[in-house]
């Protein structure tokens, strides 16, 4: 389990030593391989029983795990074509025509895979303050991912995304310090006091008021981080500016750690007898983000900015289940997965298409499908999957909830959720159907190579699967990360 | 312990009036020295006590004012902080917070008494203050410093609990608001060499 950490992180020092671009790439696939294989392993052996460890696993987690590791995986093919496209030296820029360089594909590669083993420890951690460092190291991870091309508009992407989400964090980390405030007239606490076992064995013993600000400020925290509205602000300009393999990681896995650090903070409150205050809170800003995300959606010129919008949307949907707890908590954790196969998905295609486009503006990509078959028909996929169509994943994880919230008579939670779904269908697809078809541009666009073609196939074909059929070790495992 | 509580709200009141750059740094260093100092004047001279306080100094004290002095002096921009809210509202907020600070201590008081009950409200105004700077000022070295000063305030909250929290884990705070520091003093790096300048006024292209 350290290995799991321990080898990105070291292989991510080697990255920074080198520049010969084959060693670079080698050990970024081969990380990811491993890492992937590893977690198979890890997730093969049953989970042990919950200990006063700081870093272990438990089913939270290792689903958690499961979707990083994946996802980083095909993201890393998916990233040495880029790279070698990406060749190095002066570019000119798609959007406004200017000069740019890319940053060193070494300091590319090697805080990617820092990235990745911040993410992993995020998955792992199960000491409060370790998580919080490991939340801010991701950050730090993945900002000079975002300034990879070397523009203003990037660096204004960076600046914000670093400012924003390092204030929103802090926050997080004073939350855990009145957490050991709360905890501390609690003797057995005295020696670890942020270990979550720990505090969720003696939860009830718990100072409220302090509990209660506690969470709050690490929902505010980690909330920003996860891009929840109205604290979300960050999250369309760096997901628009940033390269595409790494939209497709930020979208699909550093949002899921933010959701996981909320989790976490929402079973001490449950523990403590105190969740319907901390689920209230979840639903209000869940369907706040829905709101908000919709009429973006419907309001928006351009692609990319259209999928970083439907992250907000998304991780409204994650927090509304969350918050109505019950089936809908695993309706939550299965959306959870599907998002984030599909989200990383589009984002890949999307990075093909302002290839070939050389446009992010959704008006000015036409003819899709004519000229780009394969790529096309994902995004066309994708759209299907990413809007709540059946039979993908998303059409059944969005079910569960809707379902969730029926059974509990919350109502208005439910009309509410369904409508802002609708309101997002017409949006989305009012574009995605206007790229694929209409009349084909004048100038043929570049071809597809396999390379970014293949990733989001399989990424897609894992989303249709789970729509179909839920394979039984995963459904135990989702199960047994819902219930308290 | 009480006077060097005094001396950092009288900190935070000048970062919050002063208009020239260099000053906010030595301030913003003033202040890490003095958190340094404070776990020792409050909890006596133990080991694990004197490893918070010496690295928090050495941190706070000496690396970030040094790392901020090299950004300034690299980017060679006017010394004017230019803000978006003025110097005499900005004191009179700072006034406002401390005051609510103050009550909500009164208000909520921490289940086992802090060293010093000044300790807890100072450390809310700190908090407050740098937010405040992150988002009322426009040069993005100033928002940085803003930070900083949240940071800070974080750290003198952390004081009020520190018998209760592991020291592995301090230091890895430490560690991580270093490097956050680090990537923030690169970025700042190339938004001065990219706009020639290092205010935020021209980072607003991105939008709806």
């Amino acid at each position: 389990m350290d290995s799991l950490i321990a080898l990105p992180a070291i292989t991510a020092a080697l990255a920074f030593l080198t520049r010969r671009p084959g060693l670079l790439y080698s050990l970024l696939v081969g990380t990811a391989l491993i890492h992937f294989g590893l977690t198979c392993w890890l997730l093969g052996q049953p989970l042990p029983p919950p200990s006063a460890e700081w870093i272990q696993i438990d089913a939270t987690g290792a689903m958690f795990l499961l979707i990083t590791s994946v996802l980083f995986l095909m993201g890393s093919i998916y990233a040495v074509g880029y790279l070698k496209r990406e060749e190095a030296g002066s570019r000119t820029d798609l959007i406004e025509g200017l000069l740019f360089k890319n940053a060193p594909l070494s300091t590319f590669v090697g805080c990617l895979l820092a990235f990745l083993a911040s993410m992993t420890l995020v998955c792992l951690s199960h000491h409060l303050n370790l998580l919080w460092i490991a939340v801010e190291a991701t950050t730090l991870a993945s900002a000079p991912l975002i300034y990879f091309h070397r523009h203003h508009r990037s660096l204004e992407a960076t600046w914000k995304y670093l400012l924003v989400c390092s204030v929103g964090i802090g926050l997080a980390l004073l939350g855990n310090l009145f957490l050991v405030v709360a905890g501390s007239t609690v003797s057995e606490l005295a020696s670890s006091p942020l270990q979550l076992s720990a505090l969720v064995a003696r939860a009830k013993q718990l100072d409220l008021p302090w509990l209660k600000l506690a969470f709050v400020l690490q929902l505010v925290g980690y909330g920003t981080k996860m891009g929840l509205a109205p604290l979300h602000t960050w999250l369309p300009d760096t997901h628009s500016e940033s390269p595409s393999v790494v939209s497709a990681l930020l979208s699909g896995t550093l949002l899921n750690c933010a959701f996981l650090a909320i989790l976490r903070s929402c079973e001490i409150t449950e523990a403590a007898g105190i969740g319907a205050y901390s689920g209230g809170m979840l639903v209000a800003l869940g369907l706040v983000s829905l709101g908000v995300a919709a009429l973006f959606i419907l309001n928006t010129r351009d692609f990319k900015r259209m999928l970083a919008y439907s992250s907000v949307e998304h991780m409204g949907i994650l927090a509304l289940g969350t918050g109505l707890g019950g089936v809908a908590r695993f309706g939550s954790l299965f959306h959870a997965l599907n998002h984030s196969l599909v989200k990383a998905t589009l984002f890949l295609v999307a990075g093909n298409l302002m290839h070939s486009y050389h446009t992010r503006t959704i008006a000015r990509v036409r003819g899709l499908m004519r000229w780009l078959p394969a790529t096309g028909a994902l995004w066309l996929g994708g759209f299907l999957a990413l809007a709540g169509s059946p039979p993908f994943g998303p059409f059944m994880s969005e079910l569960i909830i809707f379902r969730g919230a029926l059974q509990d008579g919350r109502f208005v939670v439910a009309g509410l959720f369904a409508a802002t779904l609708a309101l997002v269908f017409i949006g989305m697809s009012r574009a995605v159907l206007g790229m694929a078809q209409g009349a084909p541009p004048e100038r043929p666009p570049q071809s597809e190579p396999g390379w970014s073609v293949l990733p989001p196939l399989l990424l897609l074909a894992l989303s249709l699967v789970l729509g179909v059929y839920l394979p039984e070790p995963l459904a135990r495992l989702l199960r047994e990360a819902s219930a308290p | 312990m009480d006077t060097a509580l005094v001396l950092l709200i009288l900190s935070l009141f000048w970062l919050l009036g002063s208009s020239s750059i260099p000053s906010l740094i030595r301030v913003v260093g003033y202040q890490g020295v003095l958190l340094g100092v404070l776990p020792i004047l409050a909890y006596g001279f133990e080991r694990e006590v004197l490893l918070v306080g010496l690295s928090g100094l050495a941190v706070k004290g000496l690396i970030f004012p040094w790392l901020m002095q090299r950004a300034l002096r690299e980017a060679r921009v006017t010394r004017e902080v230019e803000p978006l809210v003025s110097y005499n509202l900005s004191l009179l907020l700072g006034v406002l917070v401390l005051g609510a600070s103050l009550v909500f201590t009164a208000e909520i008081p921490l289940p086992a008494a802090p060293p010093s009950h000044l300790l807890v409200p100072v450390a809310f105004t700190a908090v407050a203050v740098g937010l405040f700077l992150v988002v009322a000022r426009k040069k993005a070295l100033v928002q940085a410093l803003g930070y900083l000063v949240f940071e800070n305030g974080i750290y003198a909250f952390g004081l009020a609990v520190l018998p209760h929290a592991p020291l592995v884990i301090e230091a890895g705070i430490l560690l991580d608001a270093l490097v956050a520091v680090l990537v923030m003093g690169i970025t700042l790096f190339h938004i001065n060499r990219t706009f020639d300048s290092l205010s935020t006024e021209r980072l607003v292209q991105l939008k709806d």
